[in-house]
């Protein structure tokens, strides 16, 4: 996809980030860079501020102190800048947030015709079943409800949104959590296909040690109010740090990375 | 720059179409492209010349393709593009159709059938709840052990205490408005002091209570149907039920008894404040002065005009608490359910406060009262 770009070309380019509830701190010059093509798992436990990296990234919420830069666009520079970057991100919440009043497909369809007004009614209705099938859901799916469907299809749907108008970024808020181990892992297939068939680049908030040994290129820890580490898995899991011996070698941990070193 | 996107037949070569140019979205999606029509049939699609492509070219490559009446596994195109490609073709192939919506006739009438059924349906839910609000209510009653003291006051305060600066001025307000009315049209007999007894029979035996009933079923029965529709959908209902307490006696009884008690002293409130807003435009406007008003007042009220008003208060008090309990209870997972409840128990509590009322009024009058 890309031609005349380095391969050490960051998408998301973060420096310094502080942001505060009240005397709370949640990130204390947090760095962080996720480059072009890969996939970056971001793990901590909870509380530790993922979801507000993701919300600060999206500028979703203005930071205290810090800079942000998405797809070489500052994103805490006004409102242009966010709304270019906006239709080139994709977003998938943690469960769906499709809009209850419409259908999938016409959630499907919100971004392109916010993004693409002159595109004939046609070819979105098209390109929405396409999204949707794509995804793994039946094209009857479309003209369901999102209350109508399970937790796992509605994560599904809200993946044919955040793809709907093809992102070269894409930004995932633990899409496997609440799923059966079955789905779970037909999501992780699903996203490693659909990287490969569109070129994505994402940032993916997870809990999931499935998730992580088997689809991530590299993994990034949030503790302490910034990123302690960063780097492949076999790397990061090898880090010094209390909460990172426990996370990868507890029994859990060892029971991901046991079931994952045989096979692929 | 990359080119625009574009399909055409091969001059040198019939059958086989060439595609060009930035088949992504952005260039694609701006001005409703599609590939020039080509003649006849064409049984080679190269579109190694395409420099970009997403998932938009890629399925209209596929569309082109199937139009030509080829297959759309027989595009010839760069490598890189291959795995967009086939995933568009794994996920357009075998597609189903979509089943067709009904007919907007259909529609119209199912609709007009389900109405009419869910408002018996309706009707004999309320009445169910009904019965079971007032079977609750005996049974607990006796029992001091099984009164929820803490939320009861709690719901005082929050239908009561907290409703009362708005019905006071509300009243207020209306009782003006009532005493001008009547003074243009008493004028003209030379009877404004007749607007005093207007105001008095007006606000002892309807107003006071009705405004007040209209402003509590707005305010509260809301309240309550977003209260127990959110506890709902959330399945804390549920969690209680597992618990082994009662739902019923946790939620709707406080509300139940909150609003059995504040809404007859907020309904004499408002008919106190209703005679100090005549009052005062008696006083200021029509120059009856407050001791001629009250003297007027003794010979007008007796006791039954204000108990045929305060009667009504319990009446609305059950009707608002069940009305906005029942359509939280109905709530079903989604927010969206919420809010139609919510609306739901504000029109029904107050149309049906109006009704109420009327058929009071005219029972009242038909027994002389």
């Amino acid at each position: 996809m890309s031609d005349s770009i380095s391969a050490t070309d960051a998408v998301v380019k973060v420096r310094g980030l502080r942001n505060q509830f009240g005397t709370t701190v949640v990130h204390r010059g947090l760095d962080l860079d996720v480059e072009r093509g890969e996939i970056l798992g971001v793990v901590g436990g909870s509380g530790s501020g993922k979801s507000v990296l993701m919300r600060a990234i999206l500028g979703l919420r203005p930071p205290q102190a810090g800079t942000i830069e998405v797809l070489g666009e500052r994103i805490d520079e006004g409102v242009t800048a966010r709304s270019l970057v906006r239709r080139r991100t994709g977003v998938l919440f943690q469960d769906g947030a499709l809009f209850s009043s419409l259908t999938v497909r016409e959630n499907v369809e919100v971004p392109i015709k916010t993004h693409y007004p002159d595109m004939s009614t046609e070819l979105r209705r098209d390109l929405a079943r396409l999204k949707i099938r794509m995804v793994g859901l039946s094209a009857s799916a479309g003209s369901k409800l999102p209350s109508e469907l399970s937790g796992g299809m509605r994560k599904r749907a809200g993946l044919a949104r955040a793809l709907a108008v093809d992102p070269e970024l894409l930004f995932l808020d633990e899409p496997t959590a609440g799923l059966d181990p079955i789905g779970a892992a037909a999501f992780d297939e699903l996203l490693a296909t659909l990287r490969k068939a569109l070129g994505l680049t994402v940032f993916l908030i997870t809990h999931d040690l499935d998730t992580l040994y088997a689809i991530c290129d590299r993994v990034a820890v949030i503790a302490d109010g910034r990123i302690l580490v960063a780097g492949p898995l076999s790397e990061v899991q090898d880090f010094d740090h209390e909460w990172v011996h426990d996370y990868f070698h507890g029994p859990r941990g060892r029971a991901a990375n046991g079931a994952d070193q045989p096979g692929s | 720059m990359p080119e625009s996107p574009d399909i055409q037949p091969d001059p040198d070569r019939p059958g086989k179409l060439v595609a060009t140019g930035d088949w992504r979205i952005d260039a694609v999606g701006g001005r409703t492209f599609s590939p020039r029509e080509t003649s006849g049939d064409a049984s080679e699609l190269d579109a190694t010349a395409v420099e970009r492509l997403d998932s938009v070219g890629a399925l209209l490559l596929v569309q082109a393709s199937e139009r030509a009446g080829m297959d759309p596994e027989s595009i010839v195109l760069r490598e890189e593009h291959r795995p967009l490609l086939e995933a568009v073709i794994a996920a357009v192939s075998g597609r189903e159709p979509e089943s067709d919506p009904e007919p907007a006739w259909v529609i119209f009438f199912a609709h007009i059938g389900e109405v009419t059924t869910s408002f018996g349906g309706g009707l004999k839910q309320f009445l169910g709840f009904l019965g079971l609000g007032v079977t609750s209510l005996m049974r607990t009653v006796f029992r001091p052990s099984q009164w929820r003291i803490t939320s009861t006051v709690h719901h005082i305060e929050q239908t009561g205490l907290n409703a009362l600066p708005l019905v006071l001025l509300l009243s207020y307000l209306i009782g003006a408005v009532i005493a001008y009315l009547g003074a243009t049209v008493l004028k003209e007999f030379g009877a404004e002091l007749f607007v005093v007894d207007l105001i008095t029979i007006a606000f002892f035996r309807e107003m006071g209570v009705l405004v007040t009933a209209i402003i509590v079923a707005g305010r509260t029965a809301s309240a309550f149907t977003a209260q127990i529709g959110t506890m709902k959908s959330r399945e804390e209902i549920d969690a209680m039920r597992t618990l082994g307490l009662d739902p019923f006696l946790l939620l709707v009884m406080p509300r139940l008894v909150a609003l059995i008690i504040m809404l007859p002293v907020l309904a004499a409130a408002a008919t106190l404040a209703g005679m100090v807003g005549g009052m005062t435009v008696a006083v200021i406007s029509l120059g009856i002065g407050p001791d001629l008003f009250m003297s007027r007042i003794h010979e007008t009220l007796e006791l039954r005009h204000y108990l045929a008003g305060l009667v009504k208060a319990p009446l609305f008090a059950i009707v608002i608490a069940m009305i906005g309990c029942l359509e939280g209870f109905k709530v079903t997972g989604t927010a969206q359910s919420v809010g139609e409840r919510t609306t739901s128990a504000v029109v029904q509590s107050i149309s049906l406060v109006i009704v109420i009322n009327a058929l009071v009024a005219v029972l009242f009058m038909e027994i002389g009262w």
